[in-house]
Protein backbone atom coordinates (compact mmCIF):
# COMPACT_ATOMS: atom_id res chain seq x y z
CA UNK A 1 0.00 0.00 0.00
CA UNK A 2 1.66 3.06 -1.19
CA UNK A 3 0.01 5.34 1.78
CA UNK A 4 1.59 3.57 4.01
CA UNK A 5 5.22 3.16 2.57
CA UNK A 6 4.83 6.97 2.12
CA UNK A 7 4.25 7.57 6.28
CA UNK A 8 7.28 5.31 6.57
CA UNK A 9 9.14 7.95 3.78
CA UNK A 10 8.30 10.56 5.96
CA UNK A 11 8.96 9.19 9.71
CA UNK A 12 12.47 7.95 8.13
CA UNK A 13 13.08 11.58 7.22
CA UNK A 14 12.83 11.23 3.17
CA UNK A 15 15.81 8.64 2.34
CA UNK A 16 16.94 8.22 -1.06
CA UNK A 17 18.12 4.31 -1.91
CA UNK A 18 21.71 4.11 -2.63
CA UNK A 19 22.12 7.59 -1.56
CA UNK A 20 22.72 8.63 2.25
CA UNK A 21 24.49 11.95 1.29
CA UNK A 22 20.81 13.34 -0.16
CA UNK A 23 19.39 16.07 1.70
CA UNK A 24 16.66 14.73 4.28
CA UNK A 25 12.98 15.96 4.36
CA UNK A 26 12.98 18.01 7.07
CA UNK A 27 15.88 20.13 5.49
CA UNK A 28 13.32 20.19 2.21
CA UNK A 29 10.38 21.44 4.19
CA UNK A 30 12.50 23.88 6.02
CA UNK A 31 13.42 25.22 2.51
CA UNK A 32 10.34 25.44 0.88
CA UNK A 33 9.02 27.09 4.82
CA UNK A 34 12.12 29.44 3.93
CA UNK A 35 11.22 30.30 -0.07
CA UNK A 36 7.78 30.78 1.13
CA UNK A 37 8.83 33.19 4.10
CA UNK A 38 10.88 35.74 2.07
CA UNK A 39 8.10 35.88 -0.70
CA UNK A 40 5.91 36.71 1.80
CA UNK A 41 7.22 38.75 3.68
CA UNK A 42 8.03 41.31 0.36
CA UNK A 43 4.89 40.94 -0.45
CA UNK A 44 3.33 41.81 2.75
CA UNK A 45 5.61 45.20 2.43
CA UNK A 46 4.66 45.73 -1.14
CA UNK A 47 1.03 44.78 -0.91
CA UNK A 48 0.32 46.35 2.10
CA UNK A 49 1.97 49.49 0.97
CA UNK A 50 0.04 49.92 -2.07
CA UNK A 51 -3.29 48.64 -0.07
CA UNK A 52 -3.26 50.67 2.81
CA UNK A 53 -1.97 53.47 1.20
CA UNK A 54 -4.87 53.91 -1.68
CA UNK A 55 -7.48 52.77 0.68
CA UNK A 56 -6.61 55.46 3.19
CA UNK A 57 -6.65 57.77 0.77
CA UNK A 58 -9.91 56.41 -0.99
CA UNK A 59 -8.22 57.00 -4.81
CA UNK A 60 -7.77 54.66 -7.77
CA UNK A 61 -10.43 51.91 -6.33
CA UNK A 62 -10.34 51.01 -10.07
CA UNK A 63 -6.28 50.13 -10.26
CA UNK A 64 -6.71 48.19 -6.88
CA UNK A 65 -9.62 46.30 -7.46
CA UNK A 66 -8.93 45.59 -11.33
CA UNK A 67 -5.10 44.81 -11.47
CA UNK A 68 -5.81 42.50 -8.29
CA UNK A 69 -8.57 40.49 -10.41
CA UNK A 70 -5.66 40.10 -13.52
CA UNK A 71 -3.33 39.20 -10.83
CA UNK A 72 -5.23 36.37 -9.55
CA UNK A 73 -6.07 35.21 -13.38
CA UNK A 74 -2.55 34.65 -13.77
CA UNK A 75 -1.77 30.93 -13.48
CA UNK A 76 1.23 29.80 -11.70
CA UNK A 77 3.09 27.50 -13.42
CA UNK A 78 2.62 29.79 -16.83
CA UNK A 79 4.14 32.74 -14.91
CA UNK A 80 7.09 30.24 -13.83
CA UNK A 81 7.47 28.73 -16.73
CA UNK A 82 7.93 32.22 -18.75
CA UNK A 83 10.28 33.29 -16.25
CA UNK A 84 12.33 30.52 -16.74
CA UNK A 85 12.41 31.39 -20.58
CA UNK A 86 13.45 34.45 -20.35
CA UNK A 87 15.43 34.49 -16.73
CA UNK A 88 16.39 31.51 -16.02
CA UNK A 89 14.66 29.86 -12.59
CA UNK A 90 17.04 30.81 -9.33
CA UNK A 91 16.08 31.71 -6.12
CA UNK A 92 15.29 34.98 -7.28
CA UNK A 93 13.26 34.38 -9.95
CA UNK A 94 11.22 32.23 -8.07
CA UNK A 95 10.93 34.56 -5.53
CA UNK A 96 10.08 37.29 -8.59
CA UNK A 97 7.14 34.83 -9.23
CA UNK A 98 6.02 34.91 -5.85
CA UNK A 99 5.47 38.01 -5.14
CA UNK A 100 4.25 38.48 -8.52
CA UNK A 101 1.34 36.21 -7.52
CA UNK A 102 0.49 37.15 -3.80
CA UNK A 103 0.98 40.66 -4.05
CA UNK A 104 -2.63 41.33 -5.54
CA UNK A 105 -4.08 39.49 -3.36
CA UNK A 106 -3.21 41.46 -0.50
CA UNK A 107 -3.57 44.74 -2.03
CA UNK A 108 -6.99 43.83 -2.92
CA UNK A 109 -8.14 42.96 0.51
CA UNK A 110 -6.30 45.48 2.23
CA UNK A 111 -7.56 48.33 -0.34
CA UNK A 112 -11.46 47.26 0.50
CA UNK A 113 -10.66 46.82 4.19
CA UNK A 114 -9.25 50.50 4.86
CA UNK A 115 -11.82 51.93 2.30
CA UNK A 116 -14.50 50.26 3.77
CA UNK A 117 -14.33 50.90 7.27
CA UNK A 118 -17.28 53.38 7.73
CA UNK A 119 -17.45 57.05 7.26
CA UNK A 120 -19.16 58.10 10.20
CA UNK A 121 -16.16 56.51 12.38
CA UNK A 122 -13.53 58.20 10.76
CA UNK A 123 -15.15 61.27 10.75
CA UNK A 124 -15.52 61.20 14.56
CA UNK A 125 -11.81 60.14 15.03
CA UNK A 126 -11.16 63.29 12.97
CA UNK A 127 -13.47 65.48 15.12
CA UNK A 128 -11.64 64.34 17.93
CA UNK A 129 -8.39 66.19 16.53
CA UNK A 130 -6.61 62.99 14.91
CA UNK A 131 -4.01 63.41 12.20
CA UNK A 132 -4.57 61.47 8.69
CA UNK A 133 -1.97 59.17 10.10
CA UNK A 134 -3.12 58.52 13.78
CA UNK A 135 -6.81 57.93 12.03
CA UNK A 136 -4.84 55.23 9.75
CA UNK A 137 -2.88 53.80 13.10
CA UNK A 138 -5.53 53.77 15.47
CA UNK A 139 -8.98 53.90 13.68
CA UNK A 140 -8.72 52.61 10.00
CA UNK A 141 -6.30 50.02 10.37
CA UNK A 142 -7.79 48.14 13.71
CA UNK A 143 -11.23 48.14 12.52
CA UNK A 144 -9.66 46.59 8.42
CA UNK A 145 -7.25 43.92 10.25
CA UNK A 146 -9.70 41.07 10.09
CA UNK A 147 -9.74 41.40 6.24
CA UNK A 148 -6.39 42.44 5.97
CA UNK A 149 -5.53 39.20 7.47
CA UNK A 150 -7.47 37.19 5.09
CA UNK A 151 -5.85 38.67 2.36
CA UNK A 152 -2.85 37.70 3.87
CA UNK A 153 -4.10 34.14 4.31
CA UNK A 154 -5.04 33.22 1.12
CA UNK A 155 -1.32 34.95 0.00
CA UNK A 156 0.41 32.61 1.95
CA UNK A 157 -1.44 29.38 0.98
CA UNK A 158 -1.30 30.37 -2.61
CA UNK A 159 2.76 30.96 -2.24
CA UNK A 160 3.40 27.74 -0.48
CA UNK A 161 1.47 26.47 -3.44
CA UNK A 162 3.26 27.85 -5.61
CA UNK A 163 6.63 27.46 -4.53
CA UNK A 164 6.22 23.54 -4.86
CA UNK A 165 4.85 23.94 -8.38
CA UNK A 166 8.44 25.99 -8.91
CA UNK A 167 9.82 22.56 -8.86
CA UNK A 168 7.88 21.61 -12.20
CA UNK A 169 9.23 24.86 -14.01
CA UNK A 170 12.97 23.25 -13.00
CA UNK A 171 13.92 25.08 -10.08
CA UNK A 172 15.78 22.53 -7.88
CA UNK A 173 14.48 23.20 -4.38
CA UNK A 174 11.85 22.48 -1.56
CA UNK A 175 9.57 20.04 -1.28
CA UNK A 176 8.54 20.00 -4.82
CA UNK A 177 11.99 19.06 -5.55
CA UNK A 178 10.85 15.39 -4.42
CA UNK A 179 7.39 15.44 -5.86
CA UNK A 180 9.12 15.81 -9.54
CA UNK A 181 11.53 13.34 -8.44
CA UNK A 182 9.95 10.43 -9.00
CA UNK A 183 12.72 8.29 -10.45
CA UNK A 184 15.06 8.56 -7.24
CA UNK A 185 11.96 8.69 -4.32
CA UNK A 186 9.57 6.07 -6.01
CA UNK A 187 6.08 7.02 -5.91
CA UNK A 188 6.16 6.53 -1.38
CA UNK A 189 8.64 9.53 -1.34
CA UNK A 190 6.25 11.31 -4.12
CA UNK A 191 3.05 10.60 -2.29
CA UNK A 192 4.96 11.37 1.40
CA UNK A 193 6.56 14.90 -0.39
CA UNK A 194 2.76 15.51 -1.03
CA UNK A 195 1.07 14.78 2.39
CA UNK A 196 3.92 17.09 3.94
CA UNK A 197 3.39 19.75 1.22
CA UNK A 198 -0.50 19.34 1.91
CA UNK A 199 -0.15 19.68 5.91
CA UNK A 200 2.47 22.38 5.80
CA UNK A 201 -0.55 24.42 3.99
CA UNK A 202 -3.09 23.56 6.17
CA UNK A 203 -0.77 24.72 9.25
CA UNK A 204 0.33 27.71 7.78
CA UNK A 205 -3.56 28.45 6.91
CA UNK A 206 -4.45 27.34 10.71
CA UNK A 207 -1.62 29.63 12.30
CA UNK A 208 -2.40 32.62 10.09
CA UNK A 209 -6.02 31.91 10.92
CA UNK A 210 -5.18 31.70 14.81
CA UNK A 211 -3.31 35.24 15.04
CA UNK A 212 -6.30 36.88 12.47
CA UNK A 213 -8.14 35.65 15.48
CA UNK A 214 -6.15 37.20 18.55
CA UNK A 215 -5.42 40.19 16.21
CA UNK A 216 -9.28 41.10 15.65
CA UNK A 217 -10.44 43.62 18.36
CA UNK A 218 -12.63 42.19 21.02
CA UNK A 219 -15.55 44.57 20.12
CA UNK A 220 -15.38 43.30 16.34
CA UNK A 221 -15.27 39.61 17.49
CA UNK A 222 -18.51 39.94 19.73
CA UNK A 223 -20.17 41.45 16.77
CA UNK A 224 -19.37 38.58 14.40
CA UNK A 225 -20.75 36.41 17.17
CA UNK A 226 -24.09 37.68 17.41
CA UNK A 227 -24.14 38.32 13.58
CA UNK A 228 -23.42 34.33 12.94
CA UNK A 229 -25.72 33.33 16.16
CA UNK A 230 -28.82 35.81 14.46
CA UNK A 231 -28.59 34.50 11.19
CA UNK B 1 6.52 18.17 -45.33
CA UNK B 2 8.73 21.05 -44.07
CA UNK B 3 7.19 21.62 -40.31
CA UNK B 4 9.51 20.01 -38.34
CA UNK B 5 8.09 17.31 -35.27
CA UNK B 6 5.11 18.05 -32.94
CA UNK B 7 7.40 18.36 -30.04
CA UNK B 8 10.66 18.95 -31.03
CA UNK B 9 13.47 20.93 -29.92
CA UNK B 10 16.51 22.18 -32.31
CA UNK B 11 15.23 20.16 -35.10
CA UNK B 12 16.84 20.59 -38.65
CA UNK B 13 14.70 21.51 -41.23
CA UNK B 14 15.84 18.77 -43.73
CA UNK B 15 13.27 20.00 -45.85
CA UNK B 16 14.41 23.18 -46.70
CA UNK B 17 11.84 26.18 -46.30
CA UNK B 18 13.78 27.93 -49.92
CA UNK B 19 16.04 30.41 -46.96
CA UNK B 20 19.58 30.09 -46.94
CA UNK B 21 20.38 30.96 -44.04
CA UNK B 22 19.82 29.06 -40.44
CA UNK B 23 15.82 29.50 -39.58
CA UNK B 24 14.85 30.86 -36.43
CA UNK B 25 14.34 27.25 -35.06
CA UNK B 26 17.99 25.96 -35.91
CA UNK B 27 19.31 29.01 -34.63
CA UNK B 28 17.29 28.34 -31.45
CA UNK B 29 16.63 31.94 -30.57
CA UNK B 30 14.27 32.81 -27.32
CA UNK B 31 10.98 33.54 -29.27
CA UNK B 32 10.20 31.89 -33.08
CA UNK B 33 6.74 32.83 -34.63
CA UNK B 34 7.30 30.50 -37.51
CA UNK B 35 7.38 27.70 -35.08
CA UNK B 36 3.96 28.85 -33.20
CA UNK B 37 2.47 29.08 -36.89
CA UNK B 38 3.73 25.83 -37.98
CA UNK B 39 2.54 23.95 -34.71
CA UNK B 40 -0.45 25.97 -33.81
CA UNK B 41 -2.39 23.28 -35.40
CA UNK B 42 -0.71 20.07 -34.04
CA UNK B 43 0.14 20.98 -30.77
CA UNK B 44 -0.97 24.67 -29.49
CA UNK B 45 -4.88 24.14 -30.86
CA UNK B 46 -5.62 20.65 -29.24
CA UNK B 47 -3.67 21.93 -25.91
CA UNK B 48 -6.04 24.71 -25.82
CA UNK B 49 -9.09 23.09 -26.97
CA UNK B 50 -8.43 20.25 -24.23
CA UNK B 51 -7.96 23.23 -21.26
CA UNK B 52 -10.78 24.64 -22.16
CA UNK B 53 -12.46 21.55 -21.71
CA UNK B 54 -11.11 20.23 -18.82
CA UNK B 55 -11.82 23.76 -17.09
CA UNK B 56 -15.67 23.68 -18.82
CA UNK B 57 -15.73 19.97 -17.14
CA UNK B 58 -14.42 20.48 -13.74
CA UNK B 59 -16.53 23.86 -13.12
CA UNK B 60 -19.64 22.28 -14.21
CA UNK B 61 -19.72 19.61 -11.99
CA UNK B 62 -17.99 21.47 -8.99
CA UNK B 63 -21.35 23.70 -9.86
CA UNK B 64 -23.93 20.97 -9.88
CA UNK B 65 -22.43 19.60 -6.55
CA UNK B 66 -21.95 22.93 -5.07
CA UNK B 67 -25.91 23.90 -6.03
CA UNK B 68 -27.16 20.52 -4.73
CA UNK B 69 -25.13 21.27 -1.50
CA UNK B 70 -25.89 25.23 -0.86
CA UNK B 71 -29.64 23.92 -1.84
CA UNK B 72 -29.97 21.23 1.15
CA UNK B 73 -27.77 23.43 3.67
CA UNK B 74 -30.81 26.06 3.00
CA UNK B 75 -33.21 23.01 4.51
CA UNK B 76 -30.58 21.91 6.94
CA UNK B 77 -28.67 24.73 8.48
CA UNK B 78 -26.27 22.29 10.00
CA UNK B 79 -24.74 21.14 6.84
CA UNK B 80 -22.97 24.31 5.91
CA UNK B 81 -20.48 24.23 8.74
CA UNK B 82 -18.90 20.78 7.93
CA UNK B 83 -19.17 21.31 4.16
CA UNK B 84 -17.25 24.57 4.50
CA UNK B 85 -14.74 22.73 6.62
CA UNK B 86 -13.84 19.95 4.08
CA UNK B 87 -14.22 22.25 1.23
CA UNK B 88 -11.91 24.53 3.01
CA UNK B 89 -9.27 21.65 3.47
CA UNK B 90 -9.27 20.38 0.03
CA UNK B 91 -9.05 24.28 -1.30
CA UNK B 92 -5.68 24.47 0.89
CA UNK B 93 -4.12 21.70 -0.27
CA UNK B 94 -1.62 23.10 -2.96
CA UNK B 95 -2.56 21.85 -6.63
CA UNK B 96 0.52 19.25 -6.83
CA UNK B 97 0.27 17.84 -3.81
CA UNK B 98 -3.49 17.36 -4.80
CA UNK B 99 -2.62 15.70 -8.09
CA UNK B 100 -0.24 13.60 -6.63
CA UNK B 101 -2.21 12.12 -3.62
CA UNK B 102 -4.94 11.27 -6.26
CA UNK B 103 -3.06 9.02 -7.92
CA UNK B 104 -2.44 6.05 -5.97
CA UNK B 105 -6.39 5.57 -5.27
CA UNK B 106 -7.65 2.44 -7.32
CA UNK B 107 -9.24 3.61 -10.64
CA UNK B 108 -7.88 7.06 -10.62
CA UNK B 109 -4.22 6.62 -11.38
CA UNK B 110 -2.89 8.76 -14.15
CA UNK B 111 -5.69 9.79 -15.91
CA UNK B 112 -8.25 12.69 -16.68
CA UNK B 113 -10.36 11.43 -14.17
CA UNK B 114 -7.69 12.22 -11.37
CA UNK B 115 -7.30 16.07 -12.86
CA UNK B 116 -11.30 16.72 -13.42
CA UNK B 117 -11.46 15.11 -9.79
CA UNK B 118 -9.05 17.99 -7.82
CA UNK B 119 -10.08 20.21 -9.83
CA UNK B 120 -14.00 19.98 -9.02
CA UNK B 121 -12.33 20.07 -5.42
CA UNK B 122 -11.28 23.49 -5.83
CA UNK B 123 -14.29 24.62 -7.25
CA UNK B 124 -16.23 23.43 -4.36
CA UNK B 125 -14.94 26.49 -1.67
CA UNK B 126 -15.90 29.04 -4.29
CA UNK B 127 -19.01 27.77 -5.39
CA UNK B 128 -20.84 26.63 -2.13
CA UNK B 129 -20.18 29.82 -0.08
CA UNK B 130 -20.78 32.44 -2.99
CA UNK B 131 -24.46 30.24 -3.92
CA UNK B 132 -25.65 29.80 -0.28
CA UNK B 133 -24.60 33.56 0.69
CA UNK B 134 -27.01 34.59 -2.67
CA UNK B 135 -29.34 32.24 -1.36
CA UNK B 136 -29.07 33.38 2.34
CA UNK B 137 -29.51 37.07 1.59
CA UNK B 138 -32.35 36.52 -0.25
CA UNK B 139 -34.62 38.98 1.80
CA UNK B 140 -37.31 37.26 4.10
CA UNK B 141 -40.09 39.77 2.91
CA UNK B 142 -39.47 38.13 -0.61
CA UNK B 143 -39.78 35.06 0.52
CA UNK B 144 -42.94 35.21 2.24
CA UNK B 145 -44.81 37.26 -0.50
CA UNK B 146 -43.80 33.89 -2.77
CA UNK B 147 -45.55 31.89 -0.14
CA UNK B 148 -48.41 34.01 -0.11
CA UNK B 149 -49.06 33.58 -3.52
CA UNK B 150 -49.30 30.37 -2.82
CA UNK B 151 -45.97 29.20 -4.40
CA UNK B 152 -44.73 25.45 -3.57
CA UNK B 153 -41.05 25.28 -1.87
CA UNK B 154 -39.67 24.06 -5.30
CA UNK B 155 -41.44 27.40 -7.14
CA UNK B 156 -39.81 29.43 -4.68
CA UNK B 157 -36.62 27.96 -5.16
CA UNK B 158 -36.52 28.13 -8.89
CA UNK B 159 -38.18 31.52 -9.52
CA UNK B 160 -37.70 33.44 -6.67
CA UNK B 161 -34.53 32.40 -4.61
CA UNK B 162 -32.33 31.39 -7.43
CA UNK B 163 -32.65 34.54 -9.36
CA UNK B 164 -31.92 37.13 -6.74
CA UNK B 165 -28.77 34.82 -5.65
CA UNK B 166 -27.78 34.90 -9.18
CA UNK B 167 -25.44 37.90 -8.57
CA UNK B 168 -23.32 36.12 -6.31
CA UNK B 169 -24.12 33.03 -8.18
CA UNK B 170 -22.46 34.26 -11.28
CA UNK B 171 -20.01 36.05 -9.01
CA UNK B 172 -17.87 32.72 -7.64
CA UNK B 173 -18.37 31.18 -11.29
CA UNK B 174 -16.31 33.65 -12.14
CA UNK B 175 -13.34 32.89 -10.03
CA UNK B 176 -13.98 29.57 -9.64
CA UNK B 177 -13.60 29.75 -13.32
CA UNK B 178 -10.11 31.55 -13.34
CA UNK B 179 -8.85 29.13 -10.85
CA UNK B 180 -9.56 26.21 -12.20
CA UNK B 181 -7.81 27.49 -15.43
CA UNK B 182 -4.66 28.06 -13.49
CA UNK B 183 -4.41 24.71 -11.77
CA UNK B 184 -5.47 23.41 -15.27
CA UNK B 185 -2.00 23.74 -16.64
CA UNK B 186 -0.65 21.67 -13.39
CA UNK B 187 -3.00 18.90 -14.68
CA UNK B 188 -0.71 17.98 -16.79
CA UNK B 189 1.89 16.05 -13.97
CA UNK B 190 -1.01 13.08 -14.50
CA UNK B 191 -3.02 13.46 -17.51
CA UNK B 192 -0.70 15.08 -20.26
CA UNK B 193 -3.75 17.72 -21.49
CA UNK B 194 -4.12 20.76 -21.60
CA UNK B 195 -1.83 23.90 -21.30
CA UNK B 196 0.32 22.32 -19.17
CA UNK B 197 1.39 19.31 -21.75
CA UNK B 198 3.74 22.12 -23.74
CA UNK B 199 4.86 23.18 -21.14
CA UNK B 200 6.07 20.51 -19.57
CA UNK B 201 7.43 19.16 -22.35
CA UNK B 202 9.70 21.89 -23.31
CA UNK B 203 10.61 22.44 -19.57
CA UNK B 204 12.25 18.93 -19.93
CA UNK B 205 14.21 19.61 -23.14
CA UNK B 206 15.45 22.59 -21.43
CA UNK B 207 16.66 23.97 -24.44
CA UNK B 208 13.89 25.50 -27.00
CA UNK B 209 11.70 28.03 -25.45
CA UNK B 210 9.48 29.19 -27.70
CA UNK B 211 6.70 26.15 -26.87
CA UNK B 212 7.29 27.25 -23.34
CA UNK B 213 6.20 30.97 -23.93
CA UNK B 214 4.00 30.28 -26.46
CA UNK B 215 1.61 27.89 -23.93
CA UNK B 216 2.12 30.34 -21.20
CA UNK B 217 0.97 33.22 -22.78
CA UNK B 218 -1.91 31.34 -24.19
CA UNK B 219 -2.77 30.02 -20.58
CA UNK B 220 -2.59 33.71 -19.06
CA UNK B 221 -4.97 34.86 -22.03
CA UNK B 222 -7.42 32.27 -21.98
CA UNK B 223 -7.97 32.95 -18.10
CA UNK B 224 -7.80 37.02 -18.55
CA UNK B 225 -10.38 36.21 -21.81
CA UNK B 226 -12.64 34.11 -19.50
CA UNK B 227 -12.66 36.39 -16.98
CA UNK B 228 -13.95 39.20 -19.06
CA UNK B 229 -16.52 36.78 -20.69
CA UNK B 230 -17.71 36.21 -17.64
CA UNK B 231 -18.08 39.75 -16.49
CA UNK B 232 -20.25 40.10 -19.44
CA UNK B 233 -22.64 37.13 -18.93
CA UNK B 234 -23.30 39.00 -15.09
CA UNK B 235 -24.22 41.93 -16.57
CA UNK B 236 -26.09 40.34 -19.04
CA UNK B 237 -28.12 38.09 -16.96
CA UNK B 238 -28.37 40.68 -14.04
CA UNK B 239 -29.87 43.74 -16.21
CA UNK B 240 -31.60 45.02 -12.45
CA UNK B 241 -28.18 45.45 -11.06
CA UNK B 242 -26.89 47.74 -13.37
CA UNK B 243 -30.20 49.78 -13.43
CA UNK B 244 -29.76 50.27 -9.33
CA UNK B 245 -26.45 51.12 -9.67
CA UNK B 246 -27.21 53.82 -12.11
Amino acid sequence: MVFVDAIKFIFQNGPVAGDPSAPTLAHYTLQTLWISGIGLAISLVIGLGIGVTLGHLHRYSFFAVNVSNIGRALPSLAILALGDAFLGLGLTVTELALVILAVPVIVLNSYVAIDGVEGDIVDAARGMGMTGPEVLRRVELPLGLPLIFAGIRTAAVYIVATATIASLAGYNGGLGAIITNEASYHLSGVIGAAICVAVLALLVDGSLGAVQHVVTPRGLRLQAAAAAAGS
Amino acid sequence: MSTPLAVGPVIPNFGGGGSQGLTCVQQNRLFCPSWVSSNWSNVLWPALRQHIVLTVIAVGIGFAISLALAVLATRARWLERPVVAVAGILFTIPSLALFELLTPIKGLGLSVTTAEVALVSYTLLILFRNISTGLREVPADVREAAEGVGMTSGQILWRVELPLALPAIVAGLRTATVTVIALATVAAVVCNEGLGAPIFAAIQEDVFKTELIAAGLLAIGLAILADVLLVGLQRVLTPWARARSV
